[in-house]
């Protein structure tokens, strides 16, 4: 196996491929009092993000949209990791989440977000990885202009 | 020497002797054998372009139009003589028809700037294609900003075709611009220029080509064709990046304003008032990409040596084998499939999103594009984000369609959507 080949499997592991297949939480939501819209026009990757906050807690999160399977993936991965967590947590995570991808990670459980780090090896698809990400930012602050990852 | 046909039936149909000459194919990528099949985005370059750029900076380099010293009047020699060869190249009557400018997007943009902006009033009318390429929209939508004119769009057929009844359907005496495609980057389609020319000009017209992916890959005659601009880029051609092509009927050229003003592109400047050279000088503001017209037309004598006659029945045989070996493949479908086509082959895999498919192949050593290729408005009429593309040129043979087909299936074994054929 080459080097290259470790890569691909670093980047698509199981837990992605089921992610991509079955997206959880993959539904809209019309009581959601936060949404955002996100787009990467190079890629043509397209989602919304719903929010539902409590008391400053993340009570429920939903997406939909269409990507690649490592956008599809990652918003999936994201909505699991973020539901039941404070504003704060979330925006903290976003930022360790983003520096695991491209950065020196800070020393934290990434828990099962950390299958996405094979994306390191492959600049050209860390914006699908961290599209979802940047619209849920946009969610948080009430920005309804797309989101994106230029 | 081999006719046509004798290529057409001979096993050398899809391979011609010139990977030697492009010395990036030796080497490898991710550690394999490297199979280019991105060339509608641009092209190789072979040595003799290569040595053409090189050689200029080495003993030719001077600025142009300028000096009384030899080393100037050798280079303006040279540019000039890189004019003349477009000129042939192209059928063009005269070499003052031919403006330099930095590729396709720059040259049509000029048109837009200077024809567009003197010519076109509110309620006018442009019409182009669905399949064209982001740089032959946007740069109308922008004068229809700035005009009031009207954008109008061809549709296409389920194939990619631009069917000639919808297009004339748009035609009216409002139409005073027709901007279409030669080639579409997106799907391969060949669009009946000529005709679509000649239906243009019945209602007073003006057309302009965008042979961005013509050029390399058919006989281009921008007489036969008959269209008032013809627009394409060195990179696309085997030249380099930075020089391409603006071709405009004289009269056309003769009553254009300027756009960009500096030097090269004056008579004389007072501070009350300056005067304009002649085109094509007064639409090349500023020092040229000398090396680049000069690399250009190496390009150029590099393609007509190995003679269209023999490029076009390649890549003819290389996109029907790929064709068919791409069809056998069990969940692909081929977006675009027009019955006058250019080596352009466009697909889906089924459940595999083309980027992730593109990051797959990559690691095979298989370079395509993936994505909306620059053409959003028709990946939209298509329903599709994107596709993955392959795009054909004349270093490209069986070897590399077999190396696409087989980390096709790679990635299919990889995402477990592998079927039996």
């Amino acid at each position: 196996m080459s080097a290259m080949d470790g890569n691909l499997r670093e980047l698509y592991q199981e837990v992605i491929f089921d992610h991509n297949r079955q997206p959880r939480n993959f539904h809209e939501m019309p009581e959601a009092d936060h949404h955002a819209d996100g787009h990467n026009p190079l890629c043509g990757d397209q989602l919304t993000v719903y929010l539902r906050i409590n008391n400053d807690v993340i009570e429920d999160v939903s997406f939909v949209g269409h990507g690649c399977a490592i956008s599809t993936a990652s918003a999936s991965l994201m909505t699991e990791a973020v539901k039941g967590k404070t504003v704060a947590e979330v925006e903290a995570l976003f930022k360790d989440f983003h520096a695991l991808l491209t950065d020196t990670p800070p020393e934290r459980d990434f828990g099962k977000l950390a299958v996405l780090t094979g994306v390191r090896e492959f600049p050209a698809r860390v914006k699908c990885a961290t599209l979802a990400w940047h619209t849920l930012h946009n969610a948080l602050i009430g920005d309804h202009s797309p989101a994106h990852t230029e | 020497m081999n006719t046509v046909a004798d290529l057409r039936h001979t096993a050398s149909a899809t391979r011609l002797p010139v990977a030697d000459d492009f010395p990036i194919l030796a080497r490898p990528v991710h550690g394999r054998r490297l199979a280019y099949l991105d060339n509608g985005a641009t092209t190789q370059k072979p040595n003799a372009v290569i040595e053409a750029e090189a050689r200029f900076y080495r003993e030719s380099n001077a600025n142009i139009h300028r000096g009384v010293h030899w080393l100037s009047q050798h280079a303006t020699e040279l540019y000039d003589d890189a004019r003349a060869t477009v000129q042939r190249f192209i059928g063009a009557a005269r070499a003052d028809e031919i403006v330099f400018t930095r590729g396709t997007t720059e040259a049509i943009n000029l048109v837009a700037n200077t024809w567009g902006r003197k010519q076109l009033t509110a309620g006018d009318e442009i019409l182009i294609t669905t399949l064209e390429h982001h740089s032959n929209i946007v740069p109308w939508q922008m004068l229809c900003e700035q005009t009031g004119a009207v954008l109008k769009v061809a549709p296409v057929n389920e194939i990619g075709e631009v069917e000639l009844a919808g297009f004339d359907a748009l035609l009216s005496p409002r139409t005073r611009l027709v901007a279409i495609t030669h080639i579409s980057n997106a799907l391969g389609t060949i669009n009946p220029v000529a005709e679509m020319v000649e239906h243009a000009h019945a209602v007073g017209a003006v057309v302009l080509v965008d042979g961005a992916q013509a050029v390399a890959h058919q006989a281009v005659d921008v007489q036969a064709l008959g269209c008032d601009f013809y627009a394409f880029s060195g990179h696309k051609l085997y030249g380099p990046t930075g020089i391409g092509v603006l071709y405009g009927r004289a009269e056309l050229l003769a009553a254009m304003p300027p756009w960009q003003g500096g030097g090269d592109m004056i008579r004389t400047v007072s501070f009350e008032r300056s005067t304009y050279a002649e085109a094509p000088q007064r639409f090349e503001a500023g020092t040229p990409n000398i090396a680049g017209a000069v690399a250009l037309a190496a390009a150029i004598d590099y393609v007509q040596a190995l003679g269209m006659k023999r490029i076009v029945a390649h890549e003819h045989a290389l996109l029907e084998h790929a064709t068919a070996a791409l069809r056998a493949i069990p969940g692909l479908r081929m977006v675009g499939t027009a019955a006058n086509k250019a080596g352009i082959l466009s697909f889906m895999i089924e459940h595999i999103h083309p980027h992730d498919l593109g990051t797959i192949l990559d690691s095979e050593g298989v370079a395509i594009r993936a994505g909306h290729h620059c053409a959003m408005p028709l990946m939209t009429r298509f329903g599709i984000p994107g596709t993955a593309r392959a795009s054909l040129a004349i270093y490209n043979d069986e070897t590399d369609i077999a190396a696409l087909v087989t980390a096709i299936e790679k990635a299919q074994a990889l995402f477990g959507t592998r079927k039996k054929a």
